[in-house]
């Protein structure tokens, strides 16, 4: 069985009641009924549990660093771009100020904010966003050669039927009926130079 | 009666067929998006702007605004049948009003969120209607230094005023700004950032970057989100509230409209926090504080009215002065740059028809939402059916396609997935992707005014306090810089201990 869908907080799920039998929504039924009756602070605390869990001191150090780096950089271009002066400013003198704002404020996160408790952890969800995005470049990446039908086609596959959960007959005709409709509206009706095979 | 003149004309340009189809359009899919939990109006909008290239600017706006309000009425009916906040603006509208269905009363719940929604907004576009004008001619005299404070003042007020982390909304904001410099330098021609790539020589569109970073983020990250499974609701009968809910509920209503109002005016306030507030005051008025989270109809039609007044407000900035308020209204403002209208004070007098257009549009778009969620409402629980798994892939789709057809080339695409990818890793890591997207929109006005500033001080800064308003506004700059500190010492004393975890909690869907 795939992974995500035998999670019973199926990604992508909002709003959603899980499909496929193992999505396994009979275990939250009685709990959902002990939780009717809980006070606002009680539902505030129980959201705070079920967001992902946050990320330890690397993850802030590391996009801190991240910060810095993009400052810095920026910071070398604009004094290379030249920066004049105030009174005849050369094109560098901008971006310049606006890099030392952000090497400061990298240097700020990096030693005061280490500790926030802001970020989230990548987890075993994460492989959901990573897989949809290596799907959204693979279809950026066929769609010049051969239209973008059957990129659309596979993408809504395995959106649907791996990250979202769906059964397999539902997934297919869902997924063909999208394509259609979009085949119909960019290349048909609106008539746009979309890349298309058919 | 001159004054009036340009508002009845307004009218006209609202009562055009393809005006009012286009407001149909927008209240609809905001009353939509408002219902299914996920998107959020800013992700929508930004989804949706390739959709306004070929129509006039005046439509462009009114949909894309009645995308905005939609959401606010759709965002309560989640909240209330299934404990679902539909939108960020109507989270604590879940304390109540589940409470109210539970006994029964979602229906009562639904109608005054309903008619609650209906008065604040309606009163916000009458108040926008009087105060805007009178904004507008006042900064009409402002030249580049005042604008150069201005701007400054907005970025850093959406920046510390947003929910994450301030010293990270402070470098989204900064890379906000580089990113807006990639690109032709307007001063001399020279080409900064472009590395040599011809497609960057024009510097960066803002429609890539707003679909990436709030759209096609937005989605990779709802992939990856809990959601809590929800109950098929039951069904809603009676959205008609009694006499007696409607007099226990008027008193909230009316704060809530004034609230709502003042707070949506306020860079980097706006509907979710118009909401909160009116909650606190209503809970903190009440003579039975204990009723609250009990079923309580104020505690339903407070938030309700506020989030909808503030959300009608928060055009009044950006319409008179030219500076957004807040992420959505960052997207209204490179909608409108996109046709060729550069929002700001000579708005009112060069482009009356699109000024009052868009306001009185607001005046039908609150009318149609009224009628779907009073008497069809039962048609929008049902959406509530389609799967989040469905419409995932199918709003990811609509963003790559549409990204193509901004310019018919890949590389807008290319840019869409890049910025979906810094999107997604912004909200990861506990970056605001807001501040972003709105100094990116401020970008090149702020760095062309403050260079034409400094040419006229003779490239001496402290010229900037020799004028009275822009030297007012960098104070207020400072005292906003300084000021958090100050601000959280307040807040603890003044809000009940009990309302902490709550605001702490909520996260801005864009």
């Amino acid at each position: 069985m795939i992974q995500v869908s035998s999670s019973p907080s199926v990604p992508a799920g909002g709003g959603s009641r899980p499909a496929a039998p193992s999505g396994g929504n009979a275990p939250q039924a009685p709990g959902d009924d002990v939780l009717e009756d809980l006070t606002p602070e009680q539902l505030a605390a129980q959201w705070e549990e079920e967001k992902p869990p946050a990320a330890g001191a690397l993850a802030n150090a590391a996009s801190s660093l991240v910060v810095l780096g993009v400052g810095t950089g920026a910071l070398v271009l604009s004094v290379a771009m030249g920066l004049g002066t105030p009174a005849a400013p050369e094109p560098g003198l901008w971006p310049f100020m606006i890099s030392c704002v952000m090497v400061v404020l990298g240097l700020f996160q990096l030693t005061v904010g280490r500790h926030n408790r802001d970020a989230e952890k990548f987890t075993r969800m994460s492989s959901a966003p990573l897989t949809g995005l290596v799907t959204l470049a693979a279809m950026v990446a066929l769609m010049p050669a051969i239209g973008f039908e059957l990129p659309a086609l596979v993408l809504c596959i395995i959106w649907m039927r791996f990250l979202g959960g769906e059964t397999w007959r539902s997934t297919l005709l869902v997924s063909a009926i999208v394509v259609a409709a979009f085949y119909g509206i960019f290349v048909l009706a609106l008539n746009t130079s979309i890349p298309h095979l058919f | 009666m001159d004054f009036l003149n340009p508002v009845i004309n307004g009218f006209a340009v609202v009562l055009e067929p393809s005006n009012l189809l286009y407001c149909l359009i927008g209240v609809v899919i905001g009353m939509l998006i408002g219902v299914l939990p996920g998107l959020g109006p800013a992700a929508t909008i930004a989804i949706l702007l390739p959709l306004t290239y070929n129509v006039e600017p005046v439509t462009a706006i009114i949909m894309l605004a009645g995308i905005f309000y939609g959401a606010q009425y759709g965002g309560t009916i989640t909240s209330v049948l299934l404990r679902l906040p539909g939108e960020a603006s109507s989270v604590v509208t879940v304390f109540d009003g589940y409470q109210m269905a539970k006994q029964g009363k979602a229906g009562t719940a639904l109608g005054l969120a309903s008619i609650g929604s209906f008065i604040g907004g309606t009163a916000s576009i009458v108040g926008l209607t009087f105060l805007a004008p009178v904004v507008a001619s006042f900064a009409l005299d402002f030249g580049p230094a005042e604008y150069s404070a201005l701007a400054l003042l907005g970025i850093l007020l959406v920046a510390t005023i947003s929910n994450g982390a301030k010293t990270k909304a402070l470098i989204a904001a900064a890379v906000g700004l580089l990113l807006a410099t990639v690109g032709r330098d307007i001063f001399t021609g020279e080409s900064r950032f472009t590395f040599g790539n011809l497609e960057l020589a024009d510097g960066i569109d803002f429609v890539p970057i707003a679909m990436g970073i709030f759209g096609l983020g937005e989605i990779l990250y709802n992939l990856e989100e809990r959601h809590r499974a929800a109950k098929a609701p039951s069904k809603v009968t009676n959205v008609w509230p009694s006499r007696t809910d409607l007099t226990q509920a008027s008193g909230a209503i009316a704060r809530g409209s004034v609230l709502g109002f003042f707070l949506g005016i306020l860079p980097g306030g706006g509907a979710t926090i118009a909401s909160m507030a009116s909650y606190a005051m209503e809970k903190k008025r009440a003579k039975q504080p204990e009723r609250f989270g009990k079923g309580a109809p104020e505690g339903v039609a407070g938030p309700e009215t506020a989030n909808n007044a503030a959300a009608t407000s928060s055009f009044i900035p950006l319409l008179t002065l030219g500076i957004p308020a807040n992420a959505t209204m960052a997207l209204m403002f490179g909608a409108l740059l996109i046709q060729g209208v550069t929002p700001g004070p000579q708005l009112v007098e060069q482009d009356p028809g699109l000024f009052w257009g868009v306001v009185n549009s607001m005046y039908i778009g609150n009318i149609l939402l009224l009628i779907m969620s009073l008497p069809l409402v039962g048609i929008f629980v049902k959406i509530l059916r389609v799967r989040a798994a469905i419409l995932a892939p199918v709003t990811a789709l609509i963003t790559l396609l549409g990204a193509y057809t901004i310019n018919n080339s890949m590389f807008d695409v290319t840019l869409v997935v890049v910025f979906g990818i810094v999107g997604y890793l912004m909200k990861k890591f506990g970056f605001e992707p807001g501040p972003l997207v709105l100094a990116f929109v401020l970008g090149s006005l702020l760095e062309s005014s403050l260079r034409r500033s400094l040419l006229v001080f003779g490239g001496d800064p402290t010229g900037f306090f020799t004028r009275p308003i822009s030297a007012t506004l960098l104070i207020v700059f400072v005292l906003v810089a300084v000021l958090p500190g100050i601000r959280t010492l307040l807040a603890k004393r003044t809000t009940a201990p009990s309302e902490q975890p709550i605001t702490t909690k909520i996260k801005e869907k864009v």
